[in-house]
């Protein structure tokens, strides 16, 4: 008894702390993205896109320095051939160089570079850094059936935008319904088109926002799939273990309970 | 050792004569692993098994993950995406050490709270009940220091804010903070001190829950009837107990088994969702995250401390009675550290002559009322401090007071206990013998 | 009955068997993870091999690069250099191994064997005197050609060696090891 309810309690009760982060916060739409689930996976073709939104609109602004540039050749990331990603490195990234005390094209053995001029944040974690469920009532339940909902905050606020724009105290802010309180700093980056994708994918404003939410989720957990899997296996041989745990059981205090029966 | 009588290692070849006599260390782990064990023990036995467990993953995951660690500033967050990232299997240690905190903090509530409802802090109990408390408390140390560890907003702000209670003491309350910080704010050598603690304090517990042991071996386990053994001969005693080897080593597993499906599966597959999101940004100490929330083990005790605001009237009372010494601020401090203090002089609230709730009609709902009121404070320390929630944080912290203060010492006058059993034996026997329902047992052949 | 008893007993251990069986498995799948993350890191790995621009190295210069922790010399020879080191014969060389490895272990310590390519004017060996370490200096030592070009010296214990990174003169038992190297293109060697 003690124990149901001490289970139930950590699974509905425990994770307030991180359900309830934003106070009143926008509307995130639920999108269904392919590495949700306990089996879900990266769709590579996916990665590949978002990573050429994040190349072409996102670094502009925002550096991701926690992302080494070698891991998108990773099978279970982009998957870029490695000369590929070297000349992808060498073309769009320019890193500083400690022994040559200049700036120098990047190599895959770089981390994609930190980008903070225009005071945007850094995009590495920022997958796991935002939640967009919520509750309800702080019980985090939305988030143990939704996710946690970063990638869907991160496209819902992409193509969030109203058009509408204010200006406050010097600076103009945008409306946007998934920003919590409605108005972000940020001007919107997509407009449509905004990339051309070599796959024959119509870049939508739509399709272009869950392809770069879908990509940074890969920057934030590049080992989604191996950590699944990992998952998977544990729990399929330790509930193995348990059963034969449980006859053990059951045949070593069988002698005992019949004892008590005379 | 002493307690209850059974046999004991006998030293048979030569060999093992001329080690006993130096070192008796196959006695000792003889003694401990056959130590007789009450056979009526029920499922809620089983998270001392899990509590061990706990401590050593986390030691050896800690141990792991602190060769690719870097207690800096400027690299903590780095290092921890560098064990994310590059280090073989890194993920997936950081997320086992990560969890596995939370999976300690469920065994170690449901452990505490099986003691509560069973009287096994009563007499003769009390010190095992005791040092628990003080690895309860130690636990507590650890858990925080390592949430500061990763270096995020929500490790910096809460930091900040758990230091930020010490300076509520008055007079000295500044200084202490000082000296717990190493400077006037959390900065580096917050965080070099904290790592070090970090790492130190996870084998004083260890230390503690050898005694731990070792005081509930000397009187014995408790058990669900709160009858003890007879220990009036070895005969006597063989029949109300099986020896610890194998018969619950064999069923501690295999609840440890299934408890670790259940975790492998948070850590495989949600291994963020006990986590905070902010805890992704690297700490700032010019921005403050718009609200900063504890991790879920500590939201109890951060809404008892939170609850006693200035217009409490006890707070009032306190105020004006110490001259203003006693502010609300330090009145939530107190009553948080109070609010495990009365937890910890249980035995000696606790006037009933009964030891186990089975056999205790009223303390039963008063009991449940206060695990109710254990996860409703849990849940009101997650929400803001603003309209209904410091309402209710304010009656479930005084029901928790009230639960130990006036309840427990009550209870044991006005209540009129229920018929116990007169030895383990026979409660055992009316669990599995009389009910024939036991269909699952075929008429096994009994190796007598 | 005795049947029966038997067939009990079997069946009983079995179950006892599988269930240690698999706690053992359970047990050793854990430890491996535990060793394994002492095993060198991805980014650790990816340093392994490297990419080195050898454009602006000009005939009779060397640089250094760090390669696995330690220093690779990569020379630009001078016609001199190379005609000095093919001159030597075989017998007057205390390591007659070519130390290279990139090609099979048991070839000779002639020139063609250690130069990078066919011309002879690249070498690319490693930076650390097989004695004990040290690194030693460039363009120093008894075997320079045209007074001070080519050749090294160990300032450490005083081993000298060659145009060609062979050892000469002094205690190094074996001449400078030659990495895993190749041109990628006209201006890029591989390292590693």
């Amino acid at each position: 008894m003690l124990k149901k309810l001490a289970l139930a309690a950590t699974l509905a009760l425990a994770p307030v702390s991180g359900a309830f982060a934003a106070g009143a916060s926008g509307h995130v739409e639920n999108y269904d993205f392919s590495f949700e689930g306990p089996f879900g996976t990266f769709d590579q073709a996916q990665l590949q896109r978002g990573l050429q939104v994040y190349t072409q609109v996102c670094s502009a602004c925002h550096g991701m320095q926690y992302v080494p540039l070698r891991t998108l050749s990773a099978e279970d990331g982009p998957g870029m051939p490695e000369d590929q990603v070297r000349a992808y490195a060498e073309q769009f990234f320019e890193v500083y160089d400690d022994e040559l005390d200049d700036f120098r094209p990047a190599r895959p053995t770089d981390n994609f570079p930190a980008n903070n001029a225009a005071g945007a944040p850094d995009l590495s974690m920022m997958a796991k850094a935002r939640a967009g469920f919520h509750g309800p009532y702080g019980l985090g339940i939305n988030q143990f059936f939704k996710g946690m909902g970063g990638p869907e905050y991160i496209a819902s606020l992409l193509a969030g935008y109203t058009g509408e724009e204010k200006e406050e105290a010097g600076t103009i802010l945008y409306e946007n319904e998934a920003f919590p309180g409605g108005w972000i700093s940020m001007g919107p980056p997509l407009y449509g088109d905004d990339v051309d994708f070599a796959d024959g994918t119509e870049a939508t404003i739509e399709q272009q926002s869950q392809d770069v939410a879908a990509f940074l989720m890969w920057a934030a957990e590049p080992k989604l799939m191996a950590r699944k899997q990992a998952g998977f296996v544990g729990v399929v041989f330790l509930t193995v273990l348990s059963v034969l745990l449980y006859l053990t059981n059951k045949r070593l205090w069988a002698p005992v309970k019949a004892r008590a029966k005379e | 050792m002493s307690g209850i009588p059974h046999d004991h290692y006998e030293p048979s070849t030569g060999g093992e004569k001329w080690l006993h006599k130096r070192l008796p260390i196959v006695g000792l782990m003889y003694d401990t692993l056959m130590l007789p064990t009450p056979k009526n023990l029920n499922w809620m036995w089983i998270w001392g098994i899990v509590l061990t467990f706990c401590l050593a993953l986390q030691i050896i995951t800690g141990v792991v993950l602190a060769m690719h660690y870097t207690p800096h500033v400027d690299q903590a967050f780095a290092s921890i995406e560098h064990i994310m990232r590059n280090v073989n299997g890194g993920a997936m240690l950081r997320y086992l050490h990560m969890n596995g905190a939370s999976l300690f903090f469920v065994a170690v509530y449901a452990h505490i709270f099986r003691g509560l409802y069973y009287g096994s802090y009563k007499a003769p109990r009390e010190i095992t009940w005791i040092i628990g408390m003080l690895i309860y408390l130690l636990m507590m140390g650890t858990a925080f220091m390592g949430y500061v560890l990763p270096w995020g907003q929500m490790s910096f702000w809460g930091a900040t804010v758990i230091t930020g209670l010490f300076g509520a003491i008055p007079f000295v309350g500044e200084s202490i903070q000082t000296w717990l910080l190493g400077g006037p704010a959390v900065d580096n050598a917050t965080l070099n001190r904290f790592f070090s603690l970090h790492y130190l304090m996870p084998f004083i517990i260890a230390g503690l829950v050898i005694v731990h042991i070792w005081a509930f071996h000397t009187t014995g386990n408790n058990n669900p009837t709160g009858v003890e053994v007879r220990r009036t001969s070895k005969a006597d005693a063989e029949k109300d107990t099986l020896p610890f080897w194998p018969y619950f080593v064999i069923k501690d597993l295999f609840a440890l088994a299934v408890i670790l499906v259940v975790f492998f599966a948070v850590v495989g597959f949600m291994p963020n969702y006990l986590g905070h999101p902010d805890n992704y940004i690297e700490a700032n100490p010019l921005v403050t995250p718009a609200h900063i929330v504890p991790e879920w083990y500590f939201l109890p005790f951060y809404a008892i401390l939170r609850a006693f605001d200035s217009e409490v009237w006890v707070v009032i009372a306190a105020n004006f009675l110490t001259g203003g010494i006693v502010d609300a601020k330090f009145f939530g401090v107190l009553a948080m550290f109070g609010s495990i203090a009365v937890m910890a002089l249980a035995p000696w609230l606790d006037t009933s002559s009964v030891r186990s709730g089975r056999y205790r009609p009223m303390f039963k709902w008063w009991f449940w009322l206060f695990v109710v009121n254990f996860f409703v404070l849990m849940w009101v320390g997650a929400m803001p401090a603003e309209g209904i929630y410091p309402y209710i944080a304010l009656i479930g912290s005084t029901y928790w007071f009230a639960y130990f203060l006036v309840i427990l010492p009550l209870l044991g006058v006005l209540e009129k206990p229920l018929p116990q059993p007169d030895t383990i034996e026979d409660d055992y026997k009316t669990n599995y013998g009389k009910s024939s329902t036991n269909a699952g047992a075929p008429a096994a052949t009994p190796a007598e | 009955m005795s049947n029966a008893e038997h067939h009990e007993g079997t069946r009983r251990d079995f179950l006892y068997y599988a269930t240690a069986g698999a706690g053992a498995v359970a047990t050793g799948a854990a430890v491996w993870p535990l060793v394994n993350q002492m095993n060198p890191s991805a980014d650790v790995l990816a340093l392994s091999s490297i990419r080195v621009d050898v454009s602006g190295v000009s005939e009779g210069s060397q640089i250094t690069v760090k390669w696995l922790g330690k220093p690779v010399f990569i020379r630009r020879r001078t016609p001199v250099e190379i005609e000095a080191a093919r001159n030597v014969d075989l017998s007057d060389l205390p390591d007659q191994v070519a130390r290279n490895a990139n090609i099979e272990e048991s070839a000779d310590a002639t020139d063609e064997n250690r130069a990078l390519d066919e011309t002879g004017e690249w070498l690319v060996q490693m930076g650390v005197c097989t004695h004990l370490g040290c690194v030693p200096l460039g363009n120093a030592g008894d075997y320079t050609v045209d007074s001070g070009v080519g050749g090294w010296f160990c300032p450490c214990h005083g081993s000298h060696y060659d145009t060609s990174g062979r050892i000469r003169k002094g205690p190094a038992p074996e001449n400078l090891p030659v990495p895993p190297a190749e041109f990628v293109d006209e201006t890029t060697i591989l390292l590693g």
